[in-house]
């Protein structure tokens, strides 16, 4: 592609971004201390109160969660399918499951869990038919676990997508030096392969907590507002459900973005230095 | 008493004998090619003999210890892979310390002994450097000492100077000779070039289609290889198939000069095999003296001293001869001369007709 040209889609980009990106986030950034008698701290103050600090808990503790299980199950589930021996089917029933079911959100991955792990699900109805009461037990599709149980099923498929390239970027023939060199499974994995995977095992698990974090729909669909989340709480008071404060959802909104940059900027700070062998440095 | 012994050695991959009856036995310290072209064979021998595939039927022997079935972790070998395979998350120096740190050596006698080899190898400099940060043959050299640490009792080679450019594959191949001769440890070298196997070798085991055809020293190879196959596939050559006149090889309307009568049958199917070098010629001026053969110089190609030319003799069949001539006396003969070549008696081999 000539220069030109390539500027040319360069610049929409750059434009696009200041339009729906930087320009809503000063937006935010303004609203969140603009009051009617101009520049306050209150809405900001109001991110300290309970109910929000609570709100911040729960996203925080969910994101990480099910970001974590989806980047254990998901390289798990990759490794698996990429090892030597593995049937070639397999990689191309689970990728094409994968790319259905990591874009499978919202109301009906909401609904698809309520009809099967619900109160009066199939599943918890048929566990219960042979002595197996899930809710008696303390589980609850309602709730913080509940609500992780439903994020991995699009967080996993998505660290299966993420994931592959790096599996098979990985040379089989390190393996067998290792092997050869004396070194277990065991060490191979710990000296060897997790290290190489580590700055794709840490991009994944951001993307992953980007994508929970942010996550509405379905969390809302599943437990109508009960379960406090920061975007629940954003669209409580956007919608006016329990008052109209478009300043605080400015404010919720602001600190959800200081959020996702100090985990970005702390895993940028991990990622250089579990890649500083890699050919950028 | 030989270090490394392969006894009957069998490999079947879907169906096909990848590798039948293999039989060899290596001295300590001895280095040992096993050439041939690609699909013989030889790299499934080398994993083979390195634990990464167990054999159908047959053993392997290190030190008269049947290691067969042993875990390749277990085999103290050291192994350089064709695409280096050096770990791309560990500096030069960790990298060649691999070894006895999984071992579980002192860290210091792990660093000591790794500083040793990147010394040997001439990268002590390089140390801190990362696989990226080193050129291919710097990769190979930290390859090579990586499998040195372990102090195997064997080392194998696979392939390991075919991804480097010429230059650098001569210079290395120099210096994994005078390594491996300073460590004294047995080698297999896996390679399907034929100049680097007869530089490199004390002796050289030709593979084709899972067996080994001959095992014997480079001279020997070059100068008496043991069937067709062999003497097409090391250096250089003309072959002929014919039958056995009066010790003399009948191609055609031809009787080429050979010295056959001691080892086969007038009338017996032979080929005949006779090297450049072993070719003289000299300008057709329309007698053909007996022993010598007419032809037409089809090409010349210049090699420095020598030029080596290619006549395409006389008859219906278009045989192709070659001959080096001192480059000097080649200029002289421009393609279209005619020509006439001959050879020593002795020179050519003469050895049952091959029919593979």
């Amino acid at each position: 592609m000539k220069a030109p040209i390539a500027w040319l889609f360069i610049g929409a980009f750059l434009l696009v971004s200041a339009i729906f990106l930087v320009a809503p986030t000063a937006m935010l950034a303004v609203q969140a201390v603009i009051g009617d008698d101009g520049l306050t701290l209150e809405y900001v103050q109001t991110l300290g109160s309970y109910r929000y600090v609570k709100a911040f808990e729960h996203s925080l503790y969910l994101s990480v969660l099910s970001a974590t299980v989806g980047v254990i199950a998901g390289a798990l589930i990759a490794f698996a399918m990429l090892k030597p021996g593995a049937p070639r089917w397999l990689r191309s029933v689970v990728t094409s499951f994968a790319a259905v079911a990591a874009n499978f959100a919202g109301v009906p991955l909401a609904f698809a869990f309520i009809s099967t792990v619900g109160t009066l699900g199939l599943l918890t109805s048929m566990l219960k038919h042979i002595g197996v009461d899930l809710y008696a037990m303390g589980f609850s599709l309602f709730s913080i676990p509940g609500l992780t149980l439903v994020y991995s099923y699009f967080q996993i498929p998505l660290m299966v997508i993420i994931i592959i390239p790096a599996f098979e970027a990985m040379q089989p023939a390190w393996r067998e030096a290792a092997e050869n060199l004396g070194a277990t499974g065991g060490q191979y994995w710990r000296m060897v392969g997790l290290p190489v995977l580590a700055p794709s095992l840490l991009s994944g698990w951001i993307l992953l907590f980007g994508s929970a974090f942010s996550a509405y729909a379905t969390a809302y669909a599943l437990t109508s507002g009960n379960i406090s989340l920061v975007t629940t709480e954003i669209s409580a008071v956007l919608s006016g459900n329990v008052s109209s404060e478009p300043q605080v959802g400015a404010a919720l909104s602001v600190g959800m973005i200081v959020v996702m940059v100090l985990v970005l900027a702390a895993s940028q700070m991990l990622a250089r230095r579990a890649s500083r062998w890699t050919v950028k440095q | 008493m030989a270090i490394v012994e392969l006894h009957g050695l069998r490999k079947f991959y879907g169906g096909r004998d990848v590798l039948s009856g293999i039989e060899l036995a290596m001295g300590d310290g001895e280095l040992i090619c096993l050439l041939g072209p690609s699909g013989c064979g030889k790299s499934t021998l080398l994993r083979i003999v390195a634990g990464f595939i167990i054999p159908d039927a047959g053993q392997v022997l290190v030190g008269g210890r049947d290691v067969t079935k042993l875990a390749a972790s277990k085999r103290q070998m050291g192994m350089v892979f064709q695409s280096y395979s050096l770990f791309p998350n560990m500096t030069a120096l960790d990298n060649v310390r691999f070894g006895p740190r999984v071992a579980g050596a002192p860290k210091a006698e792990q660093v000591k002994r790794a500083r040793e080899l990147l010394d040997l190898v001439g990268l002590s400099s390089h140390e801190a450097k990362f696989p990226h940060q080193l050129s291919g043959g710097q990769q190979q050299r930290v390859a090579l000492a990586r499998a040195l640490a372990v102090q195997p009792q064997v080392l194998l080679l696979d392939e390991p100077l075919s991804a480097l450019d010429a230059k650098v594959r001569l210079q290395l191949r120099e210096e994994i000779r005078r390594i491996q001769r300073d460590a004294g440890v047995t080698t297999i070298l896996v390679t399907h070039d034929q100049e680097e196997a007869l530089s490199i070798s004390d002796r050289v085991a030709v593979m084709q289609g899972g067996k080994l055809l001959q095992v014997a020293t480079p001279a020997e190879i070059y100068r008496r290889p043991a069937d067709g196959f062999v003497a097409r596939f090391i250096g250089s050559g003309a072959v002929f198939a014919g039958r056995v006149e009066r010790g003399h090889v009948r191609v055609g309307s031809m009787l080429l000069r050979a010295d056959a009568s001691a080892t086969h049958a007038d009338g017996s199917e032979v080929e005949m095999f006779i090297r450049p070098e072993s070719v003289q010629i000299q300008a057709h001026d329309g007698e053909l003296p007996d022993g010598t053969v007419a032809g037409t110089l089809s090409e010349s190609v210049f090699l420095g001293g020598l030029t080596r030319m290619r006549l395409t003799l006389e008859g219906p069949d278009n045989h192709s001869l070659w001959a080096d001539v001192p480059s000097e006396h080649a200029e002289g003969f421009k393609p279209g001369h005619k020509l006439i070549a001959w050879w020593e008696a002795a020179a050519p081999r003469v050895m049952p007709l091959s029919r593979e």
